[in-house]
């Protein structure tokens, strides 16, 4: 865990509202695990007491790439950034997706933003399988050709069909996996974005008996554990529960850890 | 080279800047990022007797210069703490405050014995004042016969300095500075967060799953400075101040209106090494103003 000082490189808008900043962030890029985070302070923000944080999108030689849509007071103002702007960063933070177990086949499942908080993942995952991006709208699939760049098969889904497949991304999900060949490898599933996909993804890996790692996104403090802030319900052995913090202890947990009566019904 | 030391009953502290408890953990979340031996002292996450889930979801809420949290006083009870984190703590040479809290005067004697006879607390600062447990502690905080019999419970209990954590919202904050010293406290700090609450307008519900909760951060410092007046002239057992202090200039305001120590709390959680630098910029404004300790800038006040 670092905190550093980055420059800003550039900030580009990409579509719908998303932009993705590039930083030069030697100490981040040196130490990034896949479903890791950068907690930032943003400028111009001195109201603010708390950094945001933001998903690692991608990292090569020194610099540093966060994508994220401006949708809130911290990613608005994130949205001004300029080449030659500092960002202070503390990070890399939390733990972040597992390797793949040996002999199991990996299925990426993303909603928006997601799908570059996947990409260090798909990169580093020594089997490309297939990858499952969903959102509102077409704007809202990102990073397809990053994907298939890397070898993996994407499908993707819209709720309102203007692009891919009409509905929601866990349609296509139960598609593929009901004219999937029964002898295949066993599945490792590998999710982040909106907590309803993940809580769809659960479901579906409890049913079918996959691993199923999802990244939690959890409003957060101090980010290195000491608040208590974004903490989440999950399983202990003998049928109890404890808080988990999301920030260290997650924000990738295995869906089955968490108390998902507590959260959000599901979206599908 | 100024001196920065303050002494608080038998307790001996390299400088005057500490970190208060609930924004540090209770050590290793911060030791990578700030060397703990260069903090006055380390003020951890308030300890009951028996291990504390806390409040539901969400638990914290940012507000203008502020932050509103209602977090629950989790913690994992003295046992866990003596277990879990005091061996981590005993690898650092800066002094150990445990922060203690319970819901009776016997749950926070039984703490003060434990800790006593534990090794690596150096002292105890007894939380009377966090206004998001419901059973007695709050009370303890405003009742000035209950706050009495928890210091004098604790004070029996122990050898360790004695800090009590005042409560914010009293009338006459000197009384209660007043009663610590009479009942045998060591030193006292304040303030506590707040009592504070905000609400969603669009679903007219709290923003905390607690209803409310206590306010801390900038936003709350002049009120803090006030406090740390009216309780620093009416006792004479070392004060420390806390409350929204991101810079040297907050912590120096406290000592001035007489505070010996600060604390810092919630700008931890912005900037990690805050109470650090506080301290460079204390011993900076020393040596610029000619005073040979913070100890000779104390209670300098000028009202007239």
């Amino acid at each position: 865990m670092y905190q550093e000082n980055a420059n800003v490189i550039s900030q580009e808008k990409v579509q719908g509202g998303y932009h993705v900043l590039t930083l030069r962030a030697p100490l981040m890029v040196s130490a990034v695990q896949p479903g890791q985070f950068v907690h930032v302070r943003v400028p111009h923000m001195e109201e603010s007491l708390l950094r945001r944080p933001f998903s690692v999108y991608r990292a090569e030689g020194d610099q540093l790439r966060i994508l994220y849509k401006g949708v809130g007071k911290g990613t608005r103002t994130m949205t001004f950034l300029q080449a030659g702007d500092t960002l202070d960063l503390i990070g890399p933070l939390g733990r972040g997706f597992p390797p793949l177990t040996v002999g199991r086949y990996p299925v990426l499942v993303a909603g928006g933003y997601g799908m570059a908080a996947l990409y260090l993942l798909a990169r580093q995952l020594p089997v490309k399988g297939v990858a499952f991006f969903g959102g509102r709208t077409a704007p809202d699939i990102l990073c397809v050709p990053e994907f298939e760049a890397l070898g993996w098969e994407v499908q993707v889904a819209t709720e309102d069909g203007s692009l891919g497949e009409s509905g929601r991304v866990t349609r296509l999900l139960d598609d593929w996996w009901a004219t999937r060949e029964p002898k295949a490898d066993a599945v490792e599933a590998y999710a982040c974005g909106p907590n309803g996909m993940l809580q769809a993804v659960a479901e579906r890996a409890r049913e079918h008996e996959w691993t199923a790692w999802v990244s939690v996104d959890r409003n957060m403090g101090c980010g290195v554990g000491a608040c208590l802030t974004c903490v989440l319900k999950t399983h202990t052995p003998g049928g109890g529960w404890t808080w988990k913090r999301s920030c260290t202890e997650g924000p990738v947990f295995e869906s089955r850890e968490i108390v998902w009566e507590e959260e959000t019904a599901p979206t599908s | 080279m100024v001196d920065l030391s303050v002494t608080i009953g038998s307790l001996k502290l390299k400088t005057p800047v500490l970190v208060a408890s609930g924004t540090f953990g209770y050590g290793p979340e911060y030791a990578d990022l700030v060397d703990l031996n260069q903090l006055g002292a380390m003020v951890v996450k308030g300890i009951a007797l028996e291990p504390t889930k806390g409040n539901p979801t969400p638990r914290t809420f940012e507000t203008a210069s502020g932050l509103l949290n209602a977090i629950g006083l989790p913690n994992p009870g003295v046992e866990g703490f003596i277990e879990q984190y005091l061996p981590f703590l005993r690898r650092y040479t800066v002094p150990v405050i445990v922060n203690i809290w319970g819901r009776s005067v016997e749950e926070y004697v039984a703490v003060a014995r434990r800790l006593d006879a534990a090794d690596g607390v150096h002292a105890l600062e007894v939380n009377v004042s966090c206004p998001n447990i419901k059973e007695g502690s709050a009370l303890f905080g405003t009742d000035l016969e209950a706050f009495k019999r928890v210091v004098a419970g604790v004070r029996a209990a122990t050898k360790l300095p004695v800090i009590p954590k005042l409560a914010p919202n009293v009338s006459d904050v000197g009384a209660f500075a007043r009663a610590a010293a009479e009942t045998g406290a060591d030193g006292i700090s304040l303030i506590n967060s707040l009592p504070a609450m905000a609400v969603n307008v669009e679903t007219r519900r709290p923003e905390l799953a607690n209803v409310s909760g206590g306010l801390t951060g900038a936003a709350i410092h002049p009120f803090a400075v006030k406090l740390v007046w009216d309780a620093a002239r009416a006792v004479d057992i070392p004060v420390i101040g806390i409350g929204g202090i991101a810079s040297a200039r907050e912590a120096l305001e406290f000592i001035i209106v007489g505070a010996s120590a600060v604390a810092v709390g919630t700008a931890s959680f912005t900037h990690p090494p805050t109470a650090l630098e506080v301290t460079a910029g204390i011993a900076d404004y020393l040596e610029r103003h000619q005073l040979p300790s913070v100890a000779a800038l104390r209670g300098t006040l000028k009202t007239n």
